[in-house]
């Protein structure tokens, strides 16, 4: 079975002009994202991972070279809404309850009221915040209220999810046991996934594929194709494999001088 | 609520104590004067007895002011023309009447100046201008001419009332329809959401908090409108025409109590909007 490529970067390129002079966040990107991959950016601050997720999301304009989104442009895709996008912060409105908040994507997708109680039970119970419904943002845990933001991303049947650092303000613990649930999910609902992060061994656990960024100029350094299986417990982090994937990308990061 | 309640009291417990003091000391040249023609020396318990009691002093008591309030209100007929019920609904009337006209221009001009770029550059420096020009110029003149072209009584009043509150509205709400951040405003534009479901479903809710800050200042401010648009014309009702006819005959005691009964009419308004506040925020999740 050939892979069907979701999203397609060739000689992608973005640079902000500032007062400071011209910086270049993203510079000839050349990169296939295939559907059912979960696909992880890793890198330093400045290295241009996020960018390039807000590109494919229409929510910036490169300024060379070219990127499709389900074969159309970022805009097309965006109008279409082809991907849910899950921001650092839960982002939950304070004054709606979870469903509600929940709800706010279908409601302006004019999805009717029957279909939008049972998407909404649907994705709450594929996070497991089925009794939460009714609670507001406050009553809930950082944790909580980023499944609940996972969950309004799934409501609407994307096929793709972008995720921009969605674990990042969380504790270990927390984000743990987000790291299972994600890839549980991941399994049930067969997205693909673009998942941005600054954590190693979460880019190692969760992915079919590993992005290494590098910044000045953000450039891609390594992409590596995780030979992990596809059912992965958490103690699968202490094996030789894992530990030789994450080698890998700290080798990436290191070309990149990353770490000068 | 029932928190401030003690320290208010206390507050105002002090302030009536300081209210004492200051009369004895203001009404005191008049006691002196008297007892000086009559050739009386007077001793400090009969200073204070005289200058807590005269007809016409200078600073009233506490308890002249609240008598006359007692006799004007709860033991006068509420159809007659010394009742500061009848003086107090006048003034009131166009207080709501006002705040409602200025509390909806306000927010129609901050929706303007949010979603559109020419109205942006262009209102705000007239707003603030607006609200330079000192009111007790500007009401006379909007009074004579609205009554020129026959528009009298209530709407000429509402007007000015209006005119005081629309700009902390505008204010408030422009800084509230603003208040969403980029990572929100970015969640819409993901779902293709249009400028009008932006407004409704997050800019309008976030305003809120904004919102009230603002009502409150505006209700204040649109009873003051209404006061001042009943001084120049020499009016006959109102709580602001109580205050210059007792002004024009020199009852001291009559201005006092239409003034307190100014303030304690201005609280209520604000009190009755941040009770409106608690309610609100509460049920959105806000509070």
């Amino acid at each position: 079975m050939t892979a069907q490529s979701v999203i397609s970067a060739s000689n992608l390129s973005l640079t902000f002009e500032t007062a400071d002079g011209p910086v270049h966040a993203l510079k000839d990107i050349n990169l296939e994202i295939n559907k059912g991959e979960f696909v992880s950016f890793i890198g330093p601050s400045g290295c241009g991972k996020t960018t390039f997720l807000r590109v494919a999301a229409d929510l910036e304009h490169p300024t060379a070279g070219q990127i499709t989104v389900n074969g159309m442009s970022p805009e097309e895709a965006r109008k279409r809404r082809a991907y849910g996008y899950v921001f650092q912060a839960a982002g939950l409105y304070p004054w709606r309850t979870i469903g509600k908040n929940i709800r706010l994507p279908l409601e302006i997708m004019g999805v009717s009221k029957s279909e939008q109680a049972e998407r909404v039970k649907r994705v709450l119970k594929l996070v497991d915040l089925q009794d939460f419904e009714k609670k507001f943002p406050w009553q809930l845990s950082g944790g909580m209220q980023q499944r609940a933001s996972i969950a309004r991303a799934l409501a609407f049947d994307a096929d793709i999810l972008l995720m921009d650092e969605p674990f990042g303000a969380l504790d270990e613990i927390v984000r743990d046991h987000l790291n299972e649930q994600l890839l549980d999910l991941w399994k049930e609902t067969q997205k693909t996934i673009c998942f941005v992060t600054h954590s190693i061994p979460e880019a190692v656990y969760l992915s079919t594929k590993i992005v290494v960024m590098s910044p000045r100029p953000g450039r891609v350094s390594d992409v590596i194709d995780s030979t992990l299986p596809r059912e992965r417990p958490l103690d699968i982090r202490e094996s030789p494999e894992f530990i030789a994937i994450a080698h890998r990308v700290r080798e990436g990061l290191r070309a990149g001088h990353s770490y000068d | 609520m029932r928190k401030a309640l003690i320290p208010v009291l206390t507050v105002v417990a002090a302030l009536v104590v300081i209210w004492y003091v200051a009369a004895v000391a203001l009404n005191s040249a008049w006691a002196y004067n008297k007892a000086g023609r009559a050739n009386i020396e007077l001793t400090f318990s009969d200073l204070v007895k005289d200058t807590l009691s005269q007809e016409k002093p200078r600073l009233p008591a506490p308890h002249q002011v609240g008598i006359e309030i007692w006799k004007t209100t709860v033991e006068k007929k509420i159809t007659s023309k010394r009742s500061l019920v009848y003086h107090g609904w006048i003034t009131l009337s166009s207080t709501l009447l006002g705040f409602a006209i200025g509390t909806s221009m306000g927010i129609l001009l901050a929706v303007g100046i949010v979603h559109n770029r020419a109205m942006d550059m262009s209102v705000m420096p007239w707003a603030i201008a607006s609200q330079t020009i000192p009111i007790l110029a500007i009401a006379p003149m909007i009074i004579v001419v609205l009554n020129s072209i026959g528009i009298q009584g209530l709407l000429p009043k509402a007007i000015i009332s209006a005119y005081l509150s629309f700009f902390p509205v505008v204010v408030g709400m422009v800084k509230g329809l603003r208040s969403p951040d980029r990572m929100e405003l970015d969640l819409l534009k993901t779902y293709n959401a249009t400028r009008s479901e932006t407004f409704w479903k997050l800019r309008l809710p976030s305003s809120m908090p904004y919102l009230f800050a603002s009502l409150k200042i505006g209700i204040a401010a649109s009873l003051v409108g209404a006061i001042v648009g009943e001084l120049p014309t020499g009016a006959v009702q109102g709580l602001g025409a109580r205050l210059l006819a007792g002004s024009y005959y020199g009852q001291t005691i009559q201005i006092w109590s239409a003034l307190l009964s100014a303030a304690v009419l201005a609280a209520l308004l604000v009190a009755i909007i941040n009770l409106l506040q608690q309610v609100t925020l509460k049920r959105m999740g806000m509070a």
